[in-house]
């Protein structure tokens, strides 16, 4: 913040470290960590890996460390604490950081072994020991998330136009309250829901497409409907006074004049939404179930699906535990590259499809 | 659009076209609440059989009583989510006030959008992650831990060998709740009146004095909703804990050693695909349990968001 750097520089004030102190120290931490961690590296056991994680903390310690006692010598209590919590707080970041870049890299690496053509056009039918892929998990996963943003799409988004446009008094307050206790529902509690409502219907011990479908759709409304409901309380009053003014009946106001105004903040919560059930594991594995064989039928036995896959590949490895282990990379891969991918597709609906202004 | 006249009385025109729409709102929200109604009725309606079958029918129980087999479950579900809670809480209030208060105004953004993408992570890939890099990275702290601290209960040991004990997988849960609890913290902390921090730092504050003194005041509570919020997560999460643990069924606190006490969420992923009989009724009753504690947890941080209603982008 500007403000802040704007204050302290005083007159009045006393003896101050220079500037550039703090970038100095923090290559100097860096050198001394690295030479340090190097020379322990060298003299470790042959073969062991050199320690990143530890160079990198034990230089953010170092740096924390000397500039509060410099600062404290130079400039007193007050600024050495400020310094030590800039450090700290700095640091808090960097740790955070360093899981993401190691899952990443992991993924990455161990990933690319079996991310190949067979894995793309391969079921795991008949397959014991290596080879396989993962083409039933990937095409169950699309047409489970595709039938659960079928039920969840039209539902959230009527329900949020319907608080928004229409809601009062208790049904509403109703509603907004049961949709906070939805998103609070735990994934697997979701899949237990699904499978005991097919049990009932088919009896017990089913597992379905569908009903994997059904128990994403449980988790998926509530953040569609948040999210849209978000967006239509933007689009200015002003707008709907001027189309009632015009004679426009509500419902076409809504439709024509309301929805336009905010789609593309909707399709951005809903594909954020679809990012967010595409990665769910615990109720497809509770409802949908698992199998080697390709199953294009929501309606008609198990179905595999991608997360589902990745876990059962590590849980029960088979022959193979090798093969079926990098199986698992490998479809965790597709996995973040789906998500990542339905995240760039938010980004990119929200830069396009925002309503221009100037016109 | 019908031209018809409004010939003396005021009456609004009911057009099918509005009747449809509002109709079809109305029925949406219906939905929802009979959605809710049938997760609670049919995880209740195959509870009972749980608790009124003879214990010795059910083979998943091994002899115990119902209680016996869900409270250790409840109790490592809350362990657990206690310990990545109190390893996230401090590590998402310091990444939240990097985003708002100390990074350039530039990088924040960017900053922001690196902590989401944690969040845009699968879980199974967590649970992957956990068992193969995180558990195999940490096992040494855990030997050293057992070898010099084990007069302390939590390091009792001995050390598990393979690195997958209930810390793991706290650690995995709290990469996992990061990014939800910075996301409202940062929220929260940006919302910090203008003028306070100015006032303070008019009087000759440090950014730090500066932060405690009219940051932290006004965010207290959207910390402390986003932190159960976080926790509400933690509870829930499964794929983490079932892949990270290897699990029995025991109460201990000690977190390096082999024998952990395993979640609900986690038990149920375990065990569901080859139960069968009762023993399904078993395990749905225990994610009805885990659907009261966490609809608890979540009701205490709705009533903390809305006692400060300002607070918008807390919820």
């Amino acid at each position: 913040m500007s403000t802040v750097t704007a204050a302290l520089p005083n007159a009045l004030s006393s003896a101050r470290l220079p500037k550039n102190f703090p970038w100095m120290l923090l290559a100097g931490a860096l050198l001394v960590s690295a030479i340090v961690f190097i020379l322990m590296w060298m003299s470790g056991p042959e073969g062991s890996e050199f320690d990143i994680v530890g160079s990198i903390l034990f230089a953010v310690a170092i740096y924390a460390v000397v500039v509060y006692v410099a600062s404290r010598l130079v400039e007193g209590r007050r600024r050495a604490v400020d310094r030590l919590v800039t450090a700290v707080v700095t640091a808090a970041f960097v740790v955070a950081l360093l899981p993401l870049v190691s899952l990443v890299f992991t993924v990455v690496v161990r990933g690319a072994a079996r991310f190949d053509a067979d894995f793309f056009t391969m079921s795991m039918r008949n397959i014991v020991g290596d080879g396989g892929g993962g083409l039933h998990a990937i095409v169950g996963t699309l047409l489970i998330t595709l039938a659960a943003s079928v039920i969840s799409i039209p539902v959230g988004l009527l329900t949020s136009i319907y608080l928004v446009e229409y809601g009062r008094g208790w049904f509403a307050r109703a509603i907004t309250f049961f949709v906070d206790v939805m998103t609070g529902i735990p994934s697997i509690v979701a899949g237990l829901f699904a499978y005991a409502l097919f049990a009932v219907v088919f009896g017990p011990g089913v597992k379905l497409g569908i009903a994997g479908a059904v128990a994403l759709s449980v988790l998926m409304i509530p953040v569609v409907v948040r999210s849209s409901e978000e967006m239509l309380r933007l689009v200015p009053n002003e707008l709907r006074e001027a189309s009632y003014a015009l004679g426009v009946p509500k419902w076409l106001t809504i439709a024509k004049v309301v929805l336009p105004t905010s789609i593309a903040g909707i399709m951005t919560g809903v594909t954020l939404a679809i990012a967010r059930v595409i990665g769910e594991t615990a109720p497809l594995l509770v409802a949908a179930g698992f199998t080697a064989n390709m199953n294009y039928n929501l309606f008609d036995g198990r179905m595999q699906s991608l997360p589902v896959f990745v876990y059962n590949a590590y849980v029960s490895q088979g022959a193979n535990a090798a093969a079926s282990v990098d199986r698992a990379w490998a479809g965790a891969l597709t996995l973040i590259i789906l998500v990542m991918l339905l995240n760039l597709v938010a980004r990119i609906i929200a830069r396009a499809f925002a309503p221009k202004t100037g016109r | 659009m019908t031209a018809q006249a409004l010939t003396g009385r005021d009456r609004p025109v009911r057009r099918l076209g509005d009747t449809l729409f509002s109709g079809g709102a109305s029925t949406a929200g219906a939905i929802i609440l009979a959605v809710l109604a049938a997760v609670a009725g049919f995880l209740i309606a195959q509870s009972i059989p749980a608790v009124t079958t003879p214990a010795e029918q059910i083979s998943i129980l091994r002899g115990r009583s119902f209680w016996e087999y869900a409270l250790p479950l409840a109790f490592g579900t809350l362990w657990a989510a206690a310990l990545a809670l109190l390893m996230a809480m401090p590590l998402s209030i310091g990444i939240a006030l990097f985003i708002s208060h100390y990074a350039p105004r530039r990088l924040a953004s960017v900053l922001g959008y690196v902590v989401d993408l944690l969040a845009a992570v699968p879980s199974v890939v967590f649970g992957l992650w956990g068992a193969n890099v995180l558990a195999r990275a940490v096992q040494p702290g855990y030997s050293w831990l057992a070898d010099n601290l084990s007069w302390i209960p939590l390091f009792a040991g001995p050390a598990s060998g393979t690195g997958r004990t209930i810390f793991t997988a706290a650690i995995v849960l709290a990469v996992m709740v990061l990014p939800i609890i910075t996301a409202i913290c940062r929220e929260v902390f940006l919302q910090t009146p203008r003028l306070h921090e100015e006032a303070a730092l008019a009087l000759g504050a440090t950014r730090w004095e500066m932060i405690r003194m009219a940051v932290f005041p006004f965010a207290r509570a959207g910390i402390v909703s986003a932190g159960v919020l976080g926790l509400g997560r933690a509870l829930g999460e499964t794929m983490a804990v079932a892949m990270v643990l290897s699990p029995a069924l025991v109460i201990n606190v000690d977190l390096i050693s082999s024998t952990n006490p395993t979640t609900i969420a986690a038990n149920i992923a375990l065990s569901f695909p080859e139960a069968y009989g009762a023993n399904v009724n078993v395990l749905i009753a225990t994610g009805l349990l885990l659907f009261a504690i966490t609809l608890v947890v979540n009701t205490i941080a709705r009533v903390l968001v809305n006692r400060r209603k300002d607070f918008s982008g807390a919820n």
